[in-house]
């Protein structure tokens, strides 16, 4: 295939729009981002997976400072654990208007998403300072060393996703709800859905486990 | 339009409510009852492995769209490489402990 004919089929992947799709999966290249999107969840699986193994193994090498019992609170974790679980399904209800053709109420729903993801790093952030103001800092122990870099990771990746969800409702606003934004916020909504699937193992081999 | 976008979200709202149920159990069983504690973990994990399969399935739609094979069988080797990783580590590391 020569040169013109690639240039011009690679067009089409953006261009050739069936409308009898929902509005993500219109375009060739829509579809191609949305499955690149699924591989990247992927290796994303495998990097919380080694935090994780790290976790399991240093869990209970205190080093003489304080133990989960001492430490976690578990009102507070289930505070974290229904915002964050809400936002997932406010989030499914954004996409959920968004097939609807409802720019409106995907954008309330997106904007409710993000507070309540806002409340969830604010939540995680005055548990850390707590902490470390108890003494229990990532230098105190193994454990401590462990659980700061878990979920540490998964409140940066809250924390880029508002910021990248935020600029997505920005387009949106600027551009209108097009095959290429409904991609870009079904995108968005996948990222999202996962780190509460991710937050899902905290709560229950962090948290629980270290209550028990 | 796909059919399942029009009148009231009830694949979410089921969801959810599921999510809920499932959380508050392992709370439950994690703090509230006195079975061991290889019990507890067995119970709480399988509740966790039920919600992280909810999130994929009904939010998320891991099977939908044309790519859905791909996507599934992609999602499945990070999970096997995931637990291999896991169980693996501890295996190791607590081996003669």
């Amino acid at each position: 295939m020569d040169g013109k004919t690639k240039k011009k089929e690679w067009k089409n992947m953006s261009t050739n729009v069936n409308t009898s799709l929902p509005l993500e999966f219109q375009t060739e290249q829509n579809r191609m981002n949305i499955l690149g999107f699924w591989m990247f969840l992927g290796a994303e699986i495998v990097l919380f997976a080694t935090l994780f193994a790290t976790y399991s193994v240093l869990s209970t090498r205190y080093a003489g400072g304080p133990t989960p019992h001492e430490l976690y609170d578990i009102k507070g974790v289930m505070i974290e654990t229904i915002l964050l679980l809400t936002s997932s399904f406010t989030c499914g209800i954004a996409i959920y208007e968004m097939h609807r053709h409802n720019k409106k109420g995907l954008l309330t729903w997106l904007i409710i998403t993000l507070l309540l993801g806002l409340g969830f790093v604010g939540m995680e952030i005055s548990e850390f300072i707590h902490y470390v103001h108890e003494g229990a800092t990532m230098q105190t122990s193994a454990f401590l060393s462990s659980f700061f870099v878990l979920l540490g990771t998964h409140g940066l990746h809250v924390s880029m996703g508002i910021g990248w969800a935020t600029m997505v409702i920005i387009q949106i606003l600027k551009r209108g709800l097009t095959p290429v934004t409904a991609r870009k916020t079904f995108i968005i909504g996948l990222y999202w859905h996962f780190l509460d699937v991710v937050w899902i193992f905290i709560f229950t081999f962090v948290y629980l486990k270290g209550l028990v | 339009m796909d059919n399942h976008s029009k009148g009231f979200p009830k694949s979410q709202v089921f969801g959810f409510v599921l999510s809920l149920v499932l959380t508050f159990a392992a709370l439950f069983v994690a703090l509230k009852t006195s079975l061991s504690f290889n019990t507890i973990i067995w119970i709480i994990g399988t509740l966790a492995i039920v919600q992280a399969g909810l999130q994929l399935f009904m939010f998320m739609h891991l099977k939908e769209g044309e790519d859905g094979n791909s996507q599934t069988i992609n999602v499945i080797y990070g999970v096997f490489i995931a637990v291999v990783t896991v169980a693996g580590s501890i295996w190791v590391m607590s081996f003669g402990m």
